[in-house]
């Protein structure tokens, strides 16, 4: 394998449990709901994730589990801020707090025991082709669902009835409750789907990234997450940009300081931090983007008046 | 409420009554760990010894632990409630908790403290902490023996002199062994994040390193070592079964025999305050198992181990050169603790610039 190679397979792990997890918020936000519980929800996905599949040996089941398990903590959130009406931002917070400890708790019996792993998909000649063909056809299967799972969700926002109301509920709820569409419900299930892509993020990392379960080993991806939505303006298409190079700043910057280039360690470990950041301010001086696609009802609560 | 607080001071002033310089009937050892209890790591272990504690003493002592103690603020209510709530001696297991710990020392001098890895003392306060760079040295030469390159490469948390003597103390090792030895270091800035340490491996692993060593907390970069078909040594506790092919050697931290004699200490009034640093002699400091190597290797390995308790071998024994070229110690002597503690520059051979 070229170095090249290493390097551009290393971003593109290291990205898809972002994305996962941003895709899943992504959908949550035009709706018009603000949950800051993503790393709660990833941890308690990567833990059952890992308990799944450590019972079961099967992947597949753990991914399921992982799923299942951030769209429960996701709906004690939903019911919590919406149908109880609390502040999204508290509850969100709330969520990540109880769902990192939450987790530690399930996973007790389960630290310091190796994972099974999940092999690379292997489709012959075509994987075997040298550089693109690991790149392209020989990922691991979660990578190939995450772009699946982006590619679906900018089509069912924006090709779908489904999307337009979701969209229509997170831009004017009280217009789209007028029209008789279902504000909360809409809400929920967006809510309840952004838990299952946490979930599914949080596996990766137990599953795959680095098999095992440990506390705490999402080590603050849920807010990468929630920095890259804002990133990608809410678009689908730019935040698998967005969640690739935050990746590729995070590997590259490991390589620089391994050929030893002389730039002290900790601003390196910084620069995927800064360029979020400056990436955030340049996108906040775009008005017009912004006000095309923040969803303009975003963390507001709704009441109906009956 | 007030009656509450009485009660508290009820039970200080009971602890106060109990502890100090008299024997003991009984002991309550209480520990904060800065991780979870069970982190696989570095919190893991000191609650092992804990337990081993427990075992030990059985009736006479009674152990307590609060977990996942953030350094800073928090450290100092976690200390305070433990030394209000009875506890005769009490173990603080992270360097960050060394003010805190200095803080409510001086609020409880009936308390006796233990603060693991910082180096300010009091009447009430031992310090403790391991010679790791023993191991690190032993790792150099499994490495230097082992690599097909001649790269290492190192993953590290932070450029503390903890952190710089492991990685002087593992150069040297390999130098005996292959003078032209080269090791790649990445920071990771963290002293866990499984994935940041499995991105380092793999980064290290992509520039030609054929050997991971870590001075982080998780088997992530075993994990990957062992993918990649490659070799590692573990951190803190045995990981081998994270890599069964992978695993050349854990460096394990084992407080127990140090945690027994404190507590005895506590029980037969002879608690005094001390500065402890323990290696391979003392059993704090183990590499075990050895694993995946030559016999000849792991006859050198374990010869060296046994030269390192008997004396014979001393880890920063002159002559050795800094990385500009300047005499580090110089020829027939041997660093002391005290050059050693505040280490904070390369070995000659080493091509990364410490960060400062």
């Amino acid at each position: 394998m070229t170095m090249l190679e290493g390097i551009l397979l290393t971003i593109i792990t290291a990205a898809t449990p972002l994305l996962f997890a941003a895709i899943g918020e992504l959908v949550a936000e035009r709706s018009g709901v603000l949950n800051l519980g993503v790393e709660g929800m990833m941890a308690v996905g990567a833990v059952c994730g890992f308990a799944a599949c450590h019972l079961t040996g099967e992947p597949a089941i753990g991914a399921l589990a992982a799923m299942v398990a951030g769209a429960l903590a996701a709906a004690l959130f939903g019911v919590v801020a919406l149908f109880f009406v609390a502040n999204q931002n508290a509850t969100g917070v709330a969520l990540t707090l109880f769902g990192l400890g939450l987790s530690g708790l399930i996973g007790d019996s389960f630290v310091g025991v190796p994972g099974v792993g999940v092999g690379r998909v292997h489709i012959p000649w075509l994987s075997d082709l040298p550089f693109v063909g690991r790149l392209l056809f020989g990922e691991d299967p979660f990578v190939y669902l995450a772009l699946a799972l982006a590619f679906a969700t900018w089509w069912f926002l924006f090709k779908t009835r489904g999307g337009l109301i979701l969209r229509a509920v997170g831009d004017n709820h009280s217009s789209a409750h007028a029209l008789g569409f279902s504000v909360l419900k809409t809400r929920f299930m967006a809510v309840l789907f952004g838990g299952a892509c946490a979930g599914l993020g949080g596996a990766y990392l137990s599953l795959v990234y680095t098999p095992q379960w440990t506390q705490a080993m999402t080590a603050g991806r849920g807010w990468i997450a929630l920095a890259l939505v804002v990133f990608a303006s809410w678009l689908p298409g730019r935040l698998v940009l967005g969640a690739l190079l935050f990746g590729a700043v995070s590997i590259l910057q490991l390589h620089a300081q391994a050929l030893g280039v002389g730039i002290p360690s900790q601003f390196l470990s910084m620069l995927p931090y800064i360029i979020t950041v400056v990436a955030l301010v340049l996108i906040s001086r775009n008005r017009a983007l912004l006000s095309v696609n923040t969803p303009a009802c975003l963390g507001r609560p709704f009441v109906a008046d009956s | 409420m007030r009656r509450y607080l009485a009660a508290l001071g009820a039970v200080a002033l009971a602890a106060g009554v109990i502890s100090g310089a008299e024997a003991a009937d009984k002991v309550k050892a209480c520990f904060v760990y800065t991780g979870p209890h069970n982190d696989g790591g570095w919190s893991q272990q000191h609650d092992m010894a804990r337990l081993a504690v427990q075992e030990h003493f059985g009736d006479k002592v009674e152990t307590a632990f609060v977990e996942n103690v953030a350094e800073g603020p928090d450290a100092e209510r976690a200390i305070e409630r433990f030394a209000r709530s009875g506890c005769t001696i009490i173990f603080t297991t992270s360097f960050g908790f060394m003010d805190p710990t200095i803080k409510v020392a001086k609020q409880f001098p009936k308390v006796l403290f233990e603060h693991d890895a910082g180096y300010k003392t009091a009447d009430n306060v031992s310090i403790y902490n391991m010679r790791w760079y023993e191991g690190r040295y032993v790792q150099g030469q499994i490495a230097a023996k082992m690599s097909k390159s001649g790269v290492a490469g190192y993953i590290v948390s932070f450029p503390i002199p903890e952190v710089v003597m492991g990685i002087d103390a593992f150069m040297l090792g390999a130098q005996s062994i292959n003078p032209d030895f080269k090791v790649k270091i990445v920071w990771v800035n963290s002293w866990f994040d499984p994935g940041k340490e499995a991105d380092a491996a793999k980064a290290l692993i992509d520039q030609g390193a054929d050997i991971i060593v870590q001075h982080t907390d998780s088997p992530a970069a075993m994990q990957i070592a062992e993918e990649r078909g490659l070799h590692a040594f573990g951190q803190s506790a045995d990981m081998s079964k994270f890599g069964p092919k992978a695993h050349l050697a854990s460096l394990i931290d084992n407080w127990t025999p140090y945690y027994i004699d404190r507590v005895q200490a506590v029980l037969d009034g002879t608690w005094k305050s001390t500065d402890t640093w323990g290696g391979f002699k003392s059993g704090l400091v183990e590499l075990q198992p050895l694993t995946n190597m030559p016999d000849d290797v792991k006859a050198l390995a374990e010869s060296s181990i046994q030269k390192i308790k008997d004396g014979e071998l001393q880890v920063f024994k002159g002559p050795i050169l800094k990385q500009d070229g300047s005499v580090g110690v110089a020829d027939g002597a041997v660093a002391d603790d005290k050059t050693l503690q505040g280490l904070n520059w390369y070995v000659k051979g080493i091509d990364d610039k410490l960060p400062q």
